[in-house]
């Protein structure tokens, strides 16, 4: 075990499997299967009349239950709000929220890293105590305060998640940041470049394995997000899971397999983002929880 | 770099976006949400000072206290089983077993869904599995323990095998050479070895799960709501499977009346996880070799 261990860590391409590694293979086969399950699962259950589903849900769809895209149709405008709506207004808010904190949080973080004043120090360390802080200890008064300043809007709630998100990114960047030579940029200041220049042709350029991992981590978190939106947000906006939430939570009857339906089409996205980019998310959340 | 003259315009520019968005969205709501929780309101504006007031009528709150317990065995055993599962796939997986890769991606996956979505996902499941009894999953606030308890393993398992085995890996194959030369069997190469090498990660996996697992809302929200209710002896409903956020923002949008009383169980919250999160990385960093 232990040789095979230390062969493992010199990565040789193809290994001779020993019948104890020919079983873990299995095991984890039958356990990868176990685990893709319940999505699978919820694939199987939109293609099914909302009577077959409340039947047996682990049942596959047979000639008399089987609705087709039905469950699909009925799920575009379910709940008197068109899908296409929901799904864009999470895709404006992620893609907005990420950029803008990419932007502003490593602007920030390098200018606080590079002049040490208190204030920068204090800035900094309040980045890091605000990512323990629990949302609901400052949900009323954030919501109250983004009613005072009218940014219920998905414009207004960027600003929203730049303050929010700004701790994990400024921590994250200034890590990184620290470790950058300062030579390169005396060098750039004595040939005559003024910080912005320094800061978007030398340094962003250098920082752009953080800028992947930021992304990364902040796209997982503000496409995911339920509350924050729930509670800011105008209620004629809806993201993907205060929209979920609200077809669930409503009273009377719920149309299970147009809710399936939704389900899957916004698992969709996620998926294929993510065998598009995995290397680079396995990176970013390594990253992230070494910096962390 | 920023020389005295020029500092302050540059401050402007590079500082004050974020800073101006971090102090509307972190710092005065911080600071004001202290501050409120000393006070009775419904709104920012009608707060009239009562001092200790809220946090007294939060350790009376029945339901507020009986969440707290269900949070913090929701939290051991969570995180006691999420990094055992996670050490010894992470551990099976650098291996070098045929598939470790496609394996690993398939674990990953429940990450990327946000938990209102799997909480809705498993909550079919379990139904589904619980009506051949004749039950379902908010009749009985042991199947909603688990039922999350399952959840969260499925969930964030596949995430921190990511970080155990980014620790496997930097793991050097000369200590393992030298100790099994010293004559170490394959269980002290684990214990005396391997462990210590891995207590950087182990120290961050129990940090990411424990504040993970106490803040849970979402997962929570979806799968039971809290459910089952029970009245207790003394008249107040108490929802069995409530954990402590869920039973925050009960008490603030539930009741008007209440909400200097959640604001203050809020302040409790926050206390409570900034302790507990120190403690844990104060003892585990402890442990840490220097490499």
């Amino acid at each position: 075990m232990a040789k095979v261990e230390a062969k493992a860590k010199e990565k040789k391409p193809k290994k001779k499997q020993t019948l104890g590694m020919k079983i873990l293979t299995a095991l984890f086969t039958v356990v990868s299967i176990f685990y893709v399950a319940p999505v699978v699962i919820v694939f199987m259950n939109s293609f099914k009349s909302n009577a077959a589903i409340s039947r047996g849900p682990f049942e596959l769809p047979t000639a008399d239950t089987f609705v087709g895209l039905q469950s699909y149709i009925t799920g575009m405008f379910y709940g008197n709000h068109p899908f296409w709506q929901t799904i864009a207004c999470s895709l404006f808010i992620t893609v907005g929220g990420v950029f803008l904190i990419l932007f502003c949080t490593s602007m920030c973080a390098w200018y606080i890293q590079r002049s040490n004043t208190v204030l920068c120090k204090i800035i900094y360390y309040f980045c890091i105590f605000s990512m323990v802080v629990p949302f609901q200890m400052v949900m009323f008064t954030l919501s109250k305060t983004a009613d005072t300043l009218h940014l219920t809007s998905p414009w207004g709630i960027l600003v929203i998640y730049l303050g929010f998100g700004a701790g994990l990114a400024v921590f994250m960047f200034s890590g990184f940041v620290k470790s950058i030579p300062l030579e390169i940029e005396e060098a750039a200041d004595v040939d005559g470049a003024g910080p912005l220049r320094t800061f978007f042709g030398i340094v962003l350029p250098i920082m752009k394995p953080t800028f992947i991992s930021v992304a990364i981590l902040e796209t997982m978190w503000i496409w995911n997000d339920y509350l924050l939106p729930y509670l800011i947000l105008d209620k004629s906006y809806r993201t993907i899971p205060i929209h979920i939430q609200y077809l669930n939570g409503s009273y009377g009857h719920t149309d299970t397999s147009a809710i399936m339906a939704l389900i899957v089409l916004s698992i969709i996205p996620i998926i294929i983002f993510y065998f598009a980019c995995q290397k680079y998310i396995i990176e970013g959340v390594v990253a992230g929880a070494v910096k962390g | 770099m920023f020389k005295k003259p020029k500092r302050k315009i540059y401050f402007l520019i590079f500082v004050l976006p974020t800073l101006l968005a971090f102090i509307i969205g972190f710092v005065y709501p911080f600071f004001s949400g202290i501050y409120l929780s000393f006070c009775k309101f419904r709104t920012t504006s009608d707060a009239t000072f009562v001092g200790f007031d809220n946090y007294i009528k939060a350790f009376q709150n029945e339901g507020f206290i009986r969440s707290f317990w269900f949070t913090a065995l929701f939290v051991v055993v969570s995180v006691v089983l999420i990094n055992l599962i996670a050490f010894f796939v992470a551990y099976a997986l650098t291996l070098g077993i045929r598939g470790s890769n496609i394996f690993r991606t398939v674990f990953f996956v429940p990450n990327l869904i946000g938990g209102i979505i799997l909480g809705y996902i498993w909550q079919l499941i379990f139904n589904g599995i619980l009506q051949y009894y004749g039950t379902n999953i908010n009749l009985d606030a042991r199947f909603g323990f688990w039922g999350l308890i399952i959840l969260m393993c499925w969930q964030q398992a596949g995430y921190m095998m990511i970080i155990y085995i980014a620790g496997f890996q930097s793991v050097p194959g000369d200590l393992y050479e030298a100790a099994r030369i010293d004559g170490a069997g394959k269980g002290q190469l684990l214990k005396n070895v391997t462990i210590p090498m891995m207590a950087p990660s182990i120290t961050i996996c129990t940090f990411l799960t424990l504040t993970n697992s106490f803040k849970l809302f979402d997962q929570n929200l979806a799968l039971t709501g809290g459910a089952p209710g029970v009245v207790s002896e003394s008249g107040t409903m108490i929802y069995q499977t409530q954990m402590m956020a869920l039973n925050i923002y009960n008490t603030f949008y539930a009741n008007q009346n209440s909400r200097g009383v959640g604001q203050a169980e809020g302040v409790i919250f926050f206390l409570i996880v900034v302790v507990i999160a120190l403690a844990q990385l104060y003892f585990t960093r402890k442990r840490e070799v220097q490499q």
